[in-house]
């Protein structure tokens, strides 16, 4: 069972979407409750760093969730906003991240592209795996996945780094420490590649 | 690498699909969902969804069609058409659309934009310029209501002013061009680039495969979408949905 965090975040449909295709049993958690025994957690994540954040503490999913990832090392899924909300802080916002991921998120430094368009990094984009991971079987990593963002993760420990994409500069599309892992594409958007990550995600 | 992107663009008219020809005679061409559900086979790279009716008629967007839409879309997609507030912009993306497209509204009332990238996040925020040549004088003129109402805006000002703000894209579609399959308007896309960084996307013109080409070959990275090329086929316009397959894509991308 995957349990998907509802905090007001826009992609939820679409990867339940893909769960109800893919015949794997998933629920919305709408409330810090039903987040306690949960086997596999993914946080979505489309808007600001702030606003996630902020709807994250106001819930309460906070603690649950520290209890759940860091105590009962249940594996999670951040995606997009979902995935830079597990830095300790962003240029984006004021507010503290999970802190999960040692990294601070930036934004994409537009003077190292040298042509329009820059920002936001829109579209679909290849990908480089750094080290190896059941999370990316069976996945071409040429044809890549869709990103939409102005921000990026940048880790402590190169170490965390799953895979890197190129725009302007090489950054960490995906990443992982133990049962954590963040990606910053859209796999709920990805046709095949993107399928395929959310079961690899279910069967890890 | 990133890609340019290739995008078809669907029109809503009476809860069908239509294409139309200089933003008029729109020509039924099949149901919205069964559409989605061949584009999804064909692994598109965007959809555009854009209902031609609510502006005109003066009303909302049509939450049930948008819903129905987000459930089958497997890839990502934006809606535009009649979209007037921060609620209704809101609604679109809980719904599962990635972006929203503002038109109308947006040139009447700028302040909606900032306050829908709020909301929810500047670069979900599309902005369809509808732009027809002017007559005598050369230059270029801002339509709104379907090609029906000049904005009496500048366009150069009101691009400015979105690179500003930095939404997530500018759609540019020729009202010229619509349906006429003769190729994308190089001389809009390239005035039009040159006054913003964010992404765009040109639609309007596109009769071939080779028409992408020329846009993805002058401008590197960026949107091209068409109606009327993956909507008909052959001399008589019948319906037939394509898309370049993984291929023909690759040899669009070749950069010459």
């Amino acid at each position: 069972m995957i349990t998907i965090i509802n905090y007001g975040s826009g992609n939820i449909r679409a990867i339940g979407n893909i769960y109800e295709r893919l015949k794997i049993p998933y629920k919305i958690a709408e409330h810090p409750d039903e987040v306690k025994g949960a086997e596999k957690i993914i946080l979505p994540g489309v808007g600001a760093f702030d606003e996630t954040v902020y709807m994250l503490d106001k819930s309460g999913f906070r603690s649950v969730l520290d209890h759940e990832v860091l105590v009962n090392k249940v594996p999670v899924l951040g995606i997009c906003v979902g995935m830079q909300i597990l830095a300790k802080k962003s240029e984006e916002g004021e507010l503290s991240g999970l802190g999960w991921i040692n990294g601070e998120v930036k934004k994409i430094d537009k003077t190292l592209l040298l042509q329009s368009p820059k920002l936001p990094h829109l579209g679909w984009n290849s990908i480089e795996r750094t080290k190896n991971s059941t999370l990316f079987n069976g996945i071409d990593d040429e044809d890549g996945f869709y990103f939409l963002h102005s921000y990026y993760f940048e880790c402590e420990d190169d170490q965390d780094i799953l895979s890197k994409t190129f725009y302007g500069k090489s950054f960490a599309s995906a990443v992982n420490a133990n049962n954590i892992f963040g990606v910053q594409f859209h796999p709920e958007k990805s046709h095949n590649n993107g399928v395929q990550l959310l079961q690899n995600f279910a069967k890890l | 690498m990133l890609r340019s992107r290739i995008i078809p663009c669907l029109l809503v008219h009476k809860k069908g699909l239509v294409k139309t020809v200089e933003f008029k005679d729109p020509r039924y061409v099949g149901d919205p969902i069964n559409a989605v559900k061949i584009f999804n086979e064909k692994e598109v790279d965007e959809l555009i969804v854009l209902d031609i009716d609510a502006t005109v008629e003066g009303r909302g967007p049509d939450f049930t069609l948008i819903k129905n839409l987000a459930v089958e879309c497997r890839m990502p997609f934006c809606y535009g058409g009649g979209v007037t507030t921060v609620e209704e912009a809101r609604k679109i993306i809980n719904l599962g659309a990635e972006k929203v497209a503002l038109s109308a509204a947006a040139i009447n009332n700028f302040d909606l934009i900032k306050k829908i990238g709020e909301a929810v996040g500047v670069q979900s925020i599309v902005v369809v310029l509808d732009v027809r040549k002017k007559g005598f004088l050369g230059g270029y003129e801002l339509f709104t209501h379907n090609g029906k109402r000049s904005a009496g805006i500048k366009i150069k000002d009101f691009v400015k002013k979105l690179d500003e703000v930095g939404v997530g894209e500018i759609v540019i579609n020729s009202i010229d061009r619509d349906g006429k399959l003769n190729g994308y308007d190089m001389d809009l896309i390239s005035m039009i680039r040159e006054l913003t960084e964010v992404p765009i996307t040109v639609l309007g013109g596109a009769g071939s495969f080779d028409d992408i080409k020329k846009v993805i070959s002058k401008y590197k990275i960026i949107g091209v979408s068409a109606g009327s090329l993956f909507v008909f086929k052959g001399k008589y316009r019948a319906v037939l949905i394509s898309y370049p397959n993984k291929q023909e894509k690759k040899e669009l991308y070749q950069l010459t």
